[in-house]
C-alpha cells in the first residue's frame, strides 16, 4: 500500500519544460532555441520515471537505448554515468536528444503518458550528453584488439556515423568517405544551427574519431573511387549511407527563376556554407522580404525559420493539405508559429511570375479541398476550380521532399534498385544484392528521420560484424 | 589539402594557371569534367573545368580569370600553398568519337576548358579546326597548346590586334560556308559567345556542344542551384552536364541565373580588395 502511494506521489511532479529563448528575440538570431535543463530540472524530471520492470520505452527506441537506466543515474545525480550509459547504445546522444521525434517513439509508449504526460526522455538525453561534454571528460570505452577487418562507409550522416561507431567498438578498422568538406551529412547541411548547433555535431564526430573511426573528406564515391575498388583496396565490407540527396521540384512554369531555391540549396547555403554570416563567409544567399516555403515537413519549418532569421518580413508556409496532415513534428510547428511564421493551408502553387531580371516576384496559387484518402492514408488534396489567386513573393523555398541521388548507386554494377532508384536492402540487416555491400538510411527508405537512419546503421553494423566474423 | 606545384600568370595577369597535386582525381578525370574547390575555411565552393590532367604525375590543371573575391583570393596563393578542399572529377566526360571534321571554338578562359577536349578529339583521329579568340592580343591564352592540339588554328581578336579582326563567330561562319562536311562544333567560352556560336551553327544543322558554367554549391546533384533548361526540360549542370546540345539550351535563362548574386559578389570583392589594401 505504502509502495503504491509513493508511485502516485511521483506522478504528481509535472513534466518539466525546457527553458528557451523567447520567440521575438530568437527569430532574429541563429542561436539554439531551447537552453536545456539545469541539473536541478533534470533531476526533478528524472525522478518522474517509474523505472518500469518491463520498460516499453526501450522498444520505442530504434537503437534500443537503456532508457530507465540512464534516467535513474540522472535522478541519482550521476550525470556522467548517465552519459556513459547512453553511449553504450547511441553514439550521438546530444544530436538525438535534440532532433529525434520522441513523441512518436520512446515517449509515445511511456507508461506515465497514459494518464499524465510522458517522461521527457529526449530532454534528459540531451542534458546528460551536454553535461558530459561541458565537463570535458568524455570517456572512451575499451576497444577490443584489432580484428584485421576493414569496412568502408560511404556518407558521414547519421546512418554511417552510427555504424562506424559500432564497428570500431568491435575492433574493426572503419573509414568513412564523405563527399562534402564537413562530417555529419544532413546534420550539418540540412538542420540549422538554431535547432542543432554545429559544435555539437563536431563534438560527437570528434568522439567517434577518438574511438578510432577515420573520416576522409572530399570523396565523391562513384566518381573518385568505385565500390568495386574498395574491395580491390582490401576492404572486406562496404556500407552505403548516402542519404536521399536529390531535390524534388514541381515542374511548374517559372520554377527556374532566380530567388527560387530547393530546400537543399537554401539550407546548404545557410548551414554548411554559413551564408547567414555573409560577407564574413563568402557564400551568398538571397534575403527575401516576402517568403513562401512550399511543403509542410520539418525541412519546410527549418527553411521558414531560417528565412525569418535572415530578415524576412513575412514568411508563409504554403501547404496543400490542412494543419492536421502537417508531417512536421508538433514541436517544430509550434516553434515556427511562435516566431511568426504564417501558415497557408490547402494551398498549392501553380506557377511563378518573374520580372525582367529573371527574379521571382509572384506566385499564382490555387485553393485545395480534401477528398478521399490516398495511398498514404491521408486525404487527397483536390484543387477548387476558379479559386486561383496571386501572392507577392520575392523568395521561394521548395521543401516537398527529396529523391534518390543516382551519383553513386548508378555506378555499382548488379546493385538492385527499386523503381524510384532507392537501394533494395533487407530491412533487418541492410544486406543488398551485392555480397559484402550493405545500405541503410534514406537511400533505402526514402527521406525519413535521423534516428531511423541511425537505427538502420545499428542493424547493419550487427549484420556486417556477423558477416566479417563468419568470413573468418 | 591540395598543394599547388606550379603557378603561372597570363593574359596581363588577369588569368591564372595552377598545377595542383590531386592524384586520385587525376587518375580518374576525363576531358570535359570539372572540379569544385573551396580555397579556405570561409570560402565558397566554385566549379572549375580541368584544363589538364596528368595521371602519371598525379596533378590536375586549372585556369581561371580573376573576376571576383574567390578567384582574386586564389590568385594570392603561391607554389607550395594548398587549397583546402577539392572534389572531383565531376560531371559527365565529353563523348569523344571519330566523326571526321570538327570545329572547336574557344573564347576567353573557355579556351582552357576547350583544350583537353580538342586534344581528345584530335587524338582519336578527327580533323580538328580550332578558332580561338579574345578581346585583344594580350588577353589571348594557350595559343601554343591549341596549335598542337589542332590540325588548323584560326585566331580572332575583337580589336584586330592579332589574327583576324572580329569575333570567333565570324570565322566560324566562313568555315561553315566553305566546308560542307563539318560533323561537330564544340563552343566554349562566355555565355554570350556560346549563345552566338549556337546561333551561327543552327542554320547549318551542325551539332553543337557547349560547356556550361552554372552557379553550383555541392555539385553532386543535391541542391539544384545549377539547373538549366535544355530542350524545355530542367537539367542539373553538375550531374547531367556540364556539356549540352547548345541548340537546346535556354541561354537567356542561364544569363539571368548567372547574375543572381552580382550584388553580393561585388560587395564581397570590394571588401576583399580593401583588406588587401588595393
Amino acid at each position: 500500500m505504502a509502495e503504491k502511494e509513493k508511485k502516485v506521489k511521483k506522478e504528481k511532479i509535472p513534466r518539466q519544460p525546457m527553458p528557451e529563448q523567447n520567440p521575438k528575440e530568437r527569430s532574429k538570431n541563429f542561436k539554439e532555441v531551447p537552453n536545456g535543463y539545469t541539473p536541478e530540472l533534470a533531476q526533478k524530471e528524472a525522478s518522474r520515471c517509474l523505472q518500469c520492470k518491463k520498460p516499453t520505452c526501450i522498444e520505442g527506441c530504434p537503437v534500443g537505448v537503456k532508457i530507465p537506466e540512464f534516467i535513474k543515474l540522472i535522478a541519482e545525480g550521476d550525470f556522467i554515468g548517465a552519459a556513459k550509459k547512453l553511449k553504450e547504445d547511441n553514439s550521438l546522444p546530444a544530436v538525438c536528444g535534440r532532433v529525434c521525434p520522441q513523441e512518436s517513439q520512446c515517449e509515445s509508449v511511456c507508461v506515465l503518458g497514459k494518464k499524465d504526460e510522458p517522461v521527457a526522455i529526449g530532454r534528459l538525453e540531451r542534458f546528460a550528453a551536454d553535461y558530459e561534454r561541458a565537463q570535458g571528460e568524455v570517456s572512451l570505452p575499451d576497444i577490443p584488439p584489432p580484428t584485421g577487418k576493414k569496412v568502408a562507409v560511404v556518407g558521414s550522416g547519421p546512418a554511417g556515423l552510427t555504424l562506424a561507431g559500432d564497428l570500431v567498438k568491435y575492433g574493426h578498422q572503419v573509414t568513412v568517405f564523405e563527399a562534402l568538406h564537413k562530417p555529419g551529412g544532413v546534420l550539418v547541411y540540412g538542420i540549422p544551427e538554431f535547432r542543432l548547433p554545429k559544435a555539437i555535431v563536431e563534438a560527437e564526430v570528434d568522439y567517434l574519431q577518438r574511438l578510432g573511426v577515420e573520416i576522409k573528406y572530399n570523396y565523391v564515391i562513384g566518381k573518385i573511387l568505385s565500390v568495386d575498388e574498395f574491395f580491390e583496396m582490401g576492404y572486406d565490407a562496404v556500407f552505403l549511407g548516402v542519404g536521399a540527396g536529390l531535390p524534388v521540384f514541381m515542374n511548374i512554369p517559372g520554377e527556374n527563376l532566380c530567388g527560387i531555391y530547393s530546400a537543399n540549396e537554401y539550407l546548404t547555403r545557410s548551414n554548411l556554407m554559413k551564408a547567414y554570416l555573409f560577407p564574413q563567409y563568402d557564400t551568398p544567399i538571397a534575403h527575401g522580404k516576402n517568403v513562401a516555403v512550399i511543403g509542410g515537413g520539418n525541412v519546410a519549418m527549418d527553411s521558414a525559420r531560417t528565412a525569418l532569421r535572415l530578415g524576412a518580413d513575412n514568411v508563409h508556409i504554403v501547404y496543400r493539405r490542412s494543419k492536421t496532415e502537417l508531417p512536421a513534428r508538433a514541436e517544430e510547428v509550434h516553434h515556427a508559429e511562435e516566431e511568426g511564421v504564417q501558415f497557408r493551408f490547402l494551398t498549392a502553387p501553380l506557377r511563378y511570375i518573374g520580372n525582367d531580371e529573371g527574379w521571382v516576384v509572384g506566385m499564382e496559387c490555387i485553393q485545395m479541398e480534401l477528398g478521399e484518402p490516398d495511398d498514404s492514408g491521408r486525404r487527397r488534396p483536390l484543387p477548387i476550380e476558379g479559386s486561383n489567386f496571386t501572392m507577392d513573393v520575392d523568395l521561394v523555398v521548395i521543401a516537398i521532399g527529396t529523391g534518390a541521388n543516382p551519383i553513386i548507386t548508378g555506378t555499382i554494377p548488379n546493385l538492385e534498385l527499386n523503381k524510384w532508384g532507392y537501394i533494395v536492402a533487407d530491412p533487418e540487416t541492410g544486406k543488398t544484392s551485392r555480397e559484402g555491400v550493405y545500405a541503410g538510411g534514406d537511400i533505402v527508405t526514402g527521406s525519413a528521420t535521423v534516428i531511423l537512419a541511425m537505427g538502420a546503421g545499428r542493424n547493419s553494423s550487427q549484420a556486417i560484424h556477423q558477416y566479417l566474423t563468419s568470413k573468418g | 589539402m591540395f598543394k599547388i606545384v606550379e603557378k603561372r600568370e597570363m593574359a596581363g595577369n588577369t588569368v591564372c594557371h595552377f598545377k595542383i597535386e590531386a592524384p586520385l582525381i587525376a587518375a580518374k578525370a576525363q576531358p570535359g569534367q570539372f572540379v569544385v574547390l573551396r580555397p579556405n575555411e570561409t570560402g565558397e565552393r566554385i566549379p572549375l573545368t580541368m584544363a589538364g590532367i596528368d595521371p602519371e604525375g598525379g596533378t590536375i590543371d586549372i585556369i581561371f580569370q580573376v573576376v571576383g573575391k574567390t578567384t582574386a583570393l586564389l590568385r594570392t596563393f603561391q607554389v607550395g600553398d594548398a587549397i583546402l578542399d577539392i572534389i572531383g572529377p565531376l560531371g559527365r566526360p565529353t563523348h569523344l568519337e571519330k566523326l571526321g571534321t570538327v570545329i572547336c571554338v574557344g573564347g576567353g578562359t573557355g579556351i582552357a576548358v576547350l583544350y583537353p577536349i580538342t586534344k581528345g578529339l584530335k587524338d582519336i583521329g578527327n580533323h580538328v579546326i580550332s578558332i580561338i579568340g579574345a578581346r585583344t592580343k594580350d588577353l589571348l591564352i594557350m595559343e601554343d597548346y591549341m596549335k598542337n592540339a589542332s590540325d588548323e588554328l584560326l585566331i580572332t581578336t575583337d580589336d584586330g590586334s592579332y589574327g583576324r579582326h572580329g569575333f570567333v563567330t565570324d570565322a566560324l561562319k566562313d568555315l561553315l560556308d566553305a566546308k560542307k562536311d563539318v560533323k561537330l562544333v564544340v563552343g566554349i567560352g562566355p555565355v554570350p559567345m556560346m549563345k552566338f556560336v549556337c546561333k551561327t551553327t543552327q542554320p547549318y544543322g551542325v551539332k553543337t556542344l557547349v560547356s556550361l558554367n552554372a552557379i553550383m554549391v555541392d555539385a553532386t546533384g543535391m541542391c539544384g542551384a545549377c539547373r538549366v533548361t535544355v530542350g524545355g526540360k530542367t537539367q542539373f549542370c553538375c550531374v547531367d552536364g556540364p556539356e549540352f546540345d547548345g541548340h537546346q539550351v535556354d541561354f537567356d535563362e542561364l544569363t539571368k541565373r548567372q547574375a543572381a548574386y552580382l550584388k553580393e559578389e561585388r560587395r564581397s570583392y570590394d571588401l576583399f580588395q580593401k583588406e588587401q589594401g588595393q
